[in-house]
């Protein structure tokens, strides 16, 4: 009985938790259209989240378009198959791994600084100074970050995308033998629009959670170091499995039918 | 102006504020004391609608403060918190002038830092201070650095948390002067708090002492060291002997 008393208590306590983030969401996005704007905030937000990623996000792009391209050509050789290689690349790169892997990256890099900064800022008093400086903490430190995760995350994936493929080109080409020319012919013609379409929407889609769940954990930390580092964790945590969650549903969504 | 009329506060089973009643009228200088970790801090949180007491009522100019207009209520203060909590991300002077760089009070980055090195002047700080980051300077310098934007856009009232602590003595006179200087010139009605008893005779108009969640004593500061209050009277004194326990 006290068992399943403690599984009623975490559940509750989940989806309560589950309410609080949705409610923090939509409050970040009801600001998101009313004055003041903090343009400047808006820019180093830009500047961090989506220029500062790009070497992060181009080296996990590159090496797993190469490895992917070397899996393929294995598995593909069991049953004659290893022409395929240009096209599963491109549909597994730009569907699938691209979003996910910066996704996760960007949880990983972004999330994490997020939340570990306005933690900082909320244990030090600075969220209450803002306050009393006549300044809203969501229109200030949340709105611009969340913004900016919306917009740049799936200009990261995008581009993840293409250095994806050009990894398992640059593979295929340099030691699986395949003709440069044809390689290239197989994947534009195999990729559909809305392929990309689907990419980029899964982008914008982790950029709003990685960025929603630095903020939301930041500043509702605990008192203390301790407070900061447990915040940064549970925002990575939450970060990651959502974009996983959110991942499997949107692909369910866009190529189940 | 400022009127606490039985506050109370806790967190969680740690009853912080019991029934707090203060009034500090418009222009005059109150300062609070009691040992650390009374609540002094929390209280100055409850007027600005920071803390949220769990029952009681706290009037600015007979209004009650956590209804009506919450721009227009908190454009009327400044506040310097206990720690600074100085914006590590902008340098000193975009801290100072943070105001006047955006909201209603915005004007011309250029004329911001003009005030903001004029305010910083005030606490004693010099221009080439303006360009750092909070982070390269020492506690007694971030604490008037706090101090200069918490009176940057000339508040009607003014909280000033432990402005002196961490200063040395000569700097903590600069400090004094100055807060007596806003309040008997700008006519600036001032809540302090202060561990200092030369900082209370040197700023109070009068003193409230807080004391297991209640106002123990509270007078005009002429009349402080005559009170006949036992609390107050060890408070003053420093010594280890008396009502207040040393271990709390
Ligand atoms: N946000 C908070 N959460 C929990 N406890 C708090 C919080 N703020 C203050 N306290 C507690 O309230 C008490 C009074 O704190 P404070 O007002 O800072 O004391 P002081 O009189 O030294 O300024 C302390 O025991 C402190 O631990
Ligand atoms: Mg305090």
């Amino acid at each position: 009985m006290t068992f399943l008393a403690a599984i009623g208590a975490s559940v509750l306590s989940l989806l309560a938790g589950i309410g609080r983030v949705a409610i923090y969401a939509l409050q970040a996005l009801s600001h998101v259209f009313r004055p003041p704007f903090y343009g400047r905030e808006f820019a180093t937000a830009l500047l961090n989240i989506g220029w500062l990623s790009l070497p992060v996000v181009g080296l996990t792009a590159i090496f797993t378009g190469g490895a992917l391209a070397l899996q393929i050509y294995a598995g593909g050789a069991r049953f004659n198959a290893e022409a395929v290689v240009p096209q599963i690349v491109a549909i597994g790169m730009v569907r699938e791994l691209g979003p996910v892997l910066v996704g996760l990256m960007i949880a990983a890099r972004v999330t994490s600084s997020i939340a570990a900064e306005i933690a900082t800022m909320k244990v030090t008093e600075q969220i209450d100074a803002l306050v009393t400086l006549s300044t809203h903490p969501m229109k200030y430190l949340a709105v611009p970050r969340v913004l900016a995760g919306l917009i740049t995350v799936p200009l990261l994936v995008g581009i993840g995308d293409v250095i994806g493929i050009f990894g398992g080109y640059a593979v295929g080409i340099g030691t699986l033998g395949f003709n440069p020319a044809n390689y290239i012919k197989n994947t534009v013609d195999f990729l559909e629009p809305f392929d990309i379409i689907s990419s980029l929407i899964k982008g914008a889609v982790f950029g709003f959670l990685a960025t929603m769940m630095g903020c939301y954990f930041g500043v509702n930390s605990g008192r203390g170091a301790q407070g900061v580092g447990r915040a940064t964790k549970s925002s990575v945590e939450a970060a990651a499995v959502l974009i996983l969650a959110a991942n499997f549903l949107l692909t369910g969504v866009f190529f189940s039918i | 102006m400022i009127t606490l009329d039985n506050v109370h506060k806790s967190f969680g089973s740690n009853h912080v504020l019991r029934g707090v009643n203060l009034h500090v009228p418009r222009g005059s200088s109150m300062v609070i004391i009691g040992g650390s970790g009374t609540g002094k801090s929390v209280a100055l949180k409850c007027v600005l609608g920071l803390v949220t007491p769990d029952s009681g009522q706290i009037t600015v100019d007979g209004k009650p403060n956590d209804k009506g207009d919450r721009d227009a209520f908190l454009a009327r203060f400044g506040m310097l918190f206990q720690g600074a909590a100085l914006f590590d991300s902008l340098h000193v002077w975009e801290n100072v002038a943070f105001r006047l760089l955006r909201g209603t009070l915005k004007r011309p980055r250029a004329e911001a830092r003009e005030i903001a090195i004029e305010k910083l002047r005030r606490v004693g700080l010099k221009p080439d201070v303006a360009d750092r980051f909070p982070a390269e300077l020492s506690g007694g310098m971030q604490k008037r650095v706090g101090l200069a934007r918490a009176i940057a856009a000339d508040p009607e009232i003014i909280f000033f948390d432990e402005p002196t602590t961490g200063l040395d003595p000569i700097m903590s006179g600069v400090i004094n002067d100055l807060i007596r200087e806003i309040v008997v010139e700008m006519g600036a009605t001032a809540m302090t708090i202060t561990h200092d008893m030369s900082s209370v005779r040197a700023i109070a108009d009068s003193v409230a002492m807080l004391h297991d969640g209640v106002i123990q004593w509270t007078g005009p500061v002429a009349e402080m060291d005559a009170s006949g209050d036992p609390y107050l009277r060890q408070f003053i004194t420093g010594s280890a002997d008396g009502p207040i326990e040393a271990v709390r």
